[in-house]
């Protein structure tokens, strides 16, 4: 990786991410998969931060999924969309910043498509008043939630207990990056960065003391994709996706994964304990994998938080290695105790990646 | 070996340095009409063999592009020619296959 090279795509896609008044809004699907890593978002910015994150429980599905599964046609996703805007416009707020990367890639895609045809914007206004009797403003700023960490990236290395360097040795630990496709492949424009070298999860890591690792399918999809998933006879083919991008990354052996879309993390840890069951392979050290972090959880983990209250259990490759290297304090025993300390009960371990 | 009811599709990926493309560049001297596929395959499509036996005039083309014996392939055809009638390049499939057999004489 030219590095200077890379600083000036960098400088090239830069976007304005105003610094408080948010109108969050959640993914349909992260709660189930990592449920502390948006919970943690919250937590970060309105008590650490003290920024201005509002949320409705008023608020659905912005019909990413099933755009994106060919199942609705688009003016529908569109009316669902604008009856979200609708709600941030009643609570008074113009800067919308959602958890989820499609849904983020979602909203941008209809507000570039609204840009270039006016008329269709006209007729989803008339479709949400015939729905529901409600108006709505355009935002004024759109950013996903990865753009505002990014934005208070060195406040939160400010405030960090930890760093991630190996306590040991000192090194910077080398963390790969990993992008959702929805986030800049679209629109690079949209993105800190761009869509080639994104640089949103890559400043964290630096600021954070971690060293970015390149390799050649870096930009690869994490294998979900969609359709490759949903429909079960294409799963070989998503997981054939994750396997290429393992093999891809091996050689420069990353202590962790971060990445910031919600199917990702989800399927980068899930088919690492699938190919070792079907291959044997592990690509972490010592027959562990290599752990997958949501940038709320690395923050989280940087700030100093419980590894268990960040939902750090729920991962099915081993996290313990790595906040050894990092020197993290927690309890092994308390992995398991959920909240009120009662036992939420062990899962089956694999047998051939190794696990606790 | 755990069976979760599917499993990791072998690599289709080539090195374009490593393969040998000699057969698919003999057939660009003997017929450069070859070169005109654009693999829309409606060859393959209207291929009385294929439904039985997997053969397919787009895949024989895209392998030979990269490197691969089509030999196999080639020995299902039965010559119709119903392929030639469809081909919007007016491609003559069928001395395409039988050049193709020539090249591996």
């Amino acid at each position: 990786m030219i590095y200077e090279g890379k600083q000036k795509i960098w400088s090239d896609y830069q976007k304005e991410i105003p610094d408080d008044h948010w109108y969050y809004v959640r993914s349909c699907i992260r709660q189930n998969f990592f449920p502390a890593s948006e919970r943690m978002f919250t937590e970060i910015t309105r008590n650490v931060l003290k920024k201005d994150v509002y949320e409705t429980p008023f608020h659905t599905t912005c019909g990413g999924i099933a755009y994106h599964c060919d199942t609705i046609p688009q003016e529908t996703v569109m009316t669902i969309v604008a009856r979200q805007f609708s709600l941030m416009t009643e609570a008074g707020y113009e800067n919308y910043v959602p958890s989820c990367i499609t849904s983020f890639g979602n909203y941008a895609e209809i507000l570039e498509t609204w840009r270039e045809f006016p008329e269709l914007e006209a007729r989803i206004r008339e479709n949400l008043w015939k729905a529901c009797r409600r108006e709505f403003n355009k935002p004024k700023y759109l950013a996903h939630t990865s753009d505002l960490i990014y934005h208070w990236r060195d406040r939160i290395a400010e405030l960090g207990k930890y760093r991630l360097v190996d306590k040991e040795t000192g090194e910077p630990l080398r963390i790969v990056e990993h992008i959702g496709c929805h986030y800049a492949k679209m629109f690079p424009h949209k993105a800190v960065g761009g869509a080639e070298y994104p640089y949103v999860l890559a400043g964290m890591v630096e600021s954070w003391g971690g060293q970015v690792v390149d390799y050649p399918e870096r930009r690869h999809c994490c294998g979900y994709g969609f359709r490759q998933y949903h429909v079960k006879a294409n799963r070989g083919y998503s997981v054939s996706n994750t396997h290429k991008k393992f093999e891809s990354m091996e050689p420069f052996h990353p202590d962790a994964i971060i990445t910031n879309c919600p199917g990702c993390p989800y399927f980068l840890d899930r088919w690492q304990y699938v190919i070792a069951e079907q291959t044997g392979k592990t690509y972490g050290r010592n027959g562990f994998g290599i752990p997958v972090f949501t940038y709320e959880e690395l923050a989280g983990l940087v700030l100093g938080y419980d590894p268990w209250d960040l939902g750090l259990q729920l991962h099915q490759v081993a996290v313990e290695p790595f906040l050894d290297r990092i020197g993290v304090e927690y309890d092994p025993k308390a992995k398991y105790l959920g909240v009120n300390k009662e036992d939420i009960m062990r899962p089956e371990l694999p047998t051939s990646m190794k696990c606790f | 070996m755990a069976d979760f009811g599917f499993r990791l599709s072998k690599s289709s990926t080539i090195d374009l340095d490593k393969i040998d493309t000699s057969v698919y560049d003999r057939l660009c001297k003997t017929d450069p009409d070859v070169k005109t596929c654009m693999a829309c395959g409606s060859c393959s499509a209207t291929c009385t063999a294929a439904p039985f036996s997997g053969m397919s005039m787009r895949k024989v083309i895209l392998a030979l592009q990269r490197g691969q014996d089509v030999r196999p392939m080639l020995s299902k055809c039965m010559l119709c020619g119903k392929c030639i009638m469809v081909c919007p390049r007016g491609i003559n499939t069928r001395h395409i296959i039988l050049s193709i057999c020539r090249q591996y004489d």
